[in-house]
C-alpha cells in the first residue's frame, strides 16, 4: 500500500456513518416498541426513544432497517472481496485477544492508527456479529409465519424477542466502548470523517 | 370600579414565556425528535413524508413476501395462554354486549348477494378450530384457539368479487381494519364464532370476529357487523393513525 493511502478509504467512511445513523435509530426507536410491552421489569426513559408513541416508533424502526441492511451488505460485500477482512481483522486467536484486552484495560495499550490489536479486531467482529444476530432475530419477530423458518431457529417467537433485546444490548455495550475509544485516542475520530493517512514507518 | 374583560392578550408575553421555557426543554430531550413523527405520520412535515412513504413501501413488501400456501405454525391445547389477555382501543369493561339473537352481519360493496345473516345461518356453514398464535404489534403474544368458517368459504357463497383488492370490516364497537384479497383468501382466514375464553365470554369478539393467523392482532376485527368488498384501500382505525396498514406476520 502507498504511503500516501488514507486509513480508511472513502467507501468504509461512508458505511461506517450511514450505520452509525442507522444503528442509533434502530436502538432509540427499538427502545420505545420495547416499552409497548416489556419483558423485564423496567422501562426505557421516554426522552432517549424516538418515535413519540408506538406507531411513529415502528415507522422509524422499518424505515431504518433497510439502511441498516442495504448498507451492512454493502459493507461485507466489500470487506470479503476486497481482503479488508483478512487485513485489518484477521488473526483472531483467544490467547492474543486476551493479552491486549489486558493492555487495553490497564491504559498501557498503544494505538497505530491504522493498525488493530487483537482486543480491538475481537471488539469489531463482535459489533458485525451483533448487528447480524439483530437483523436475523429482527426478521424472524417482524415475519413468524412467513419466515418461520428462522423463527424457529431463534427458538420461537417469544424467545425471538428475547435475541433481539440481547443482539441490542451486545450493541450498546460495543457503542459504549467503541465512543470512548475514539475520544480518547487522537487522531482517530478525525481519520474516520477524513480518511486520515497511513503512517509510514 | 368598571369591570374589565380578561382578555388572552394580557396574557401573551407570560404565555409565550412559558411556551419557549417547554419548547426549549423538550428540545434537550430525544423526546424531541417525536415531534417530527407527530401522530398520523400524513402531516405535512418532511420526515413525516418520508416514513409514510416508506410504510407504503413497506406495505408492497410484504404483499410480495406473502406466500398464499404458507401456513401460520399451529400448536397443541396445552400450549393454550390462560387466560387470553384482552386487548381493544377501549377498557375491558366497555366491550360491546351485542344480543346474538338479534344480530346481521351486513355485507356491501362488490359483493353478489348482500342479503344480511344471521348467527344461525353462520354456524350452518362448514365449521372448523385452529390453534395459533396471535402477535400483537406491541410485542406480546399469546396462542388461542378460534372456530368458525374459513372465510374464503364465505366468500365464496356471498359471490364476492375475489379479483377485487381489499376487504373492509366494520365493528360493533366503531372499530375498522381492511386487509388484502390474498390474505382473506388464505385457508387459516377464518369467520370466527367461537373465541378464546369461559363459555358465554364475549369481550374476545362475540358474535363474529375475522381471525386471521398471518396477520398482526389489530388487523383481526371483534364483534364485526358489515364486511365490504372494494377495490379502494379502506384503511383502519389503527392504520389511518400511522400503523402500517399490511401489518403480515
Amino acid at each position: 500500500m502507498s504511503p500516501e493511502a488514507p486509513i480508511h478509504p472513502f467507501f468504509l467512511r461512508l458505511t461506517h456513518w450511514i450505520n452509525a445513523v442507522a444503528v442509533i435509530v434502530m436502538i432509540l426507536s427499538g427502545w420505545r416498541i420495547y416499552n409497548a410491552s416489556p419483558f423485564f421489569g423496567f422501562e426505557f426513559p421516554a426522552g432517549f426513544t424516538l418515535g413519540g408513541w408506538l406507531a411513529g416508533a415502528l415507522a422509524w424502526h422499518f424505515a431504518a432497517m433497510w439502511l441498516l441492511g442495504i448498507n451492512l451488505l454493502a459493507y461485507l460485500l466489500y470487506g470479503v472481496l476486497t481482503g479488508h477482512f483478512r487485513r485489518r481483522l484477521l488473526p483472531l486467536w483467544p490467547g492474543a485477544i486476551w493479552r491486549d484486552l489486558r493492555l487495553v484495560v490497564s491504559g498501557r495499550a498503544t494505538h497505530v492508527p491504522g493498525r488493530y490489536n487483537a482486543a480491538q479486531r475481537a471488539a469489531y467482529v463482535f459489533a458485525i456479529g451483533a448487528v447480524m444476530a439483530a437483523i436475523l432475530s429482527g426478521l424472524a419477530i417482524w415475519k413468524p409465519v412467513q419466515l418461520q423458518e428462522l423463527t424457529a431457529l431463534m427458538g420461537g417467537f417469544e424467545a425471538a424477542r428475547r435475541v433481539h433485546f440481547f443482539a441490542m444490548t451486545a450493541l450498546v455495550l460495543f457503542l459504549v466502548a467503541h465512543v470512548y475509544m475514539a475520544l480518547s485516542a487522537k487522531e482517530v475520530l478525525e481519520s474516520m470523517v477524513t480518511g486520515g493517512k497511513e503512517r509510514t514507518s | 370600579m368598571s369591570r374589565r374583560k380578561i382578555s388572552l392578550r394580557d396574557f401573551r408575553p407570560q404565555l409565550q414565556r412559558i411556551e419557549r421555557r417547554l419548547f426549549l426543554k423538550q428540545s434537550l430531550s430525544l423526546g424531541a425528535l417525536t415531534m417530527l413523527s407527530g401522530c398520523t405520520l400524513k402531516d405535512d412535515d418532511a420526515v413525516d413524508r418520508l416514513l409514510f412513504a416508506m410504510s407504503r413501501f413497506n406495505d408492497r413488501v410484504q404483499a410480495a413476501l406473502f406466500d398464499p400456501d404458507k401456513l401460520a405454525p399451529t400448536y397443541a391445547e396445552a400450549d393454550l395462554t390462560t387466560p387470553f389477555p384482552f386487548n381493544a382501543f377501549y377498557e375491558e369493561k366497555l366491550a360491546p354486549a351485542i344480543d346474538g339473537a338479534d344480530y346481521r352481519l351486513k355485507l356491501s360493496g362488490l359483493i353478489g348477494n348482500k342479503a344480511p345473516w344471521t348467527l344461525r345461518e353462520l354456524r350452518a356453514l362448514p365449521q372448523v378450530s385452529q390453534i395459533t398464535r396471535h402477535v400483537c404489534v406491541e410485542g406480546w403474544s399469546a396462542i388461542g384457539k378460534w372456530g368458525g368458517a374459513p372465510f374464503r368459504t364465505f366468500l365464496e357463497r356471498v359471490g364476492a368479487d375475489m379479483t377485487a383488492r381489499y376487504v373492509g370490516f366494520r365493528c360493533a364497537d366503531n372499530y375498522s381494519t381492511s386487509v388484502d384479497m390474498p390474505t382473506a383468501l388464505h385457508p387459516q382466514t377464518l369467520l370466527a364464532l367461537d373465541f378464546p375464553g369461559r363459555p358465554g365470554e364475549t369481550k374476545y369478539g362475540f358474535p363474529v370476529k375475522i381471525r386471521i393467523p398471518t396477520k398482526l392482532g389489530f388487523k383481526n376485527p371483534k364483534h364485526v357487523v358489515e364486511i365490504f368488498v372494494t377495490n379502494d384501500n379502506p384503511g383502519g382505525y389503527w392504520e389511518d393513525k400511522g400503523y402500517n396498514w399490511f401489518s403480515g406476520s
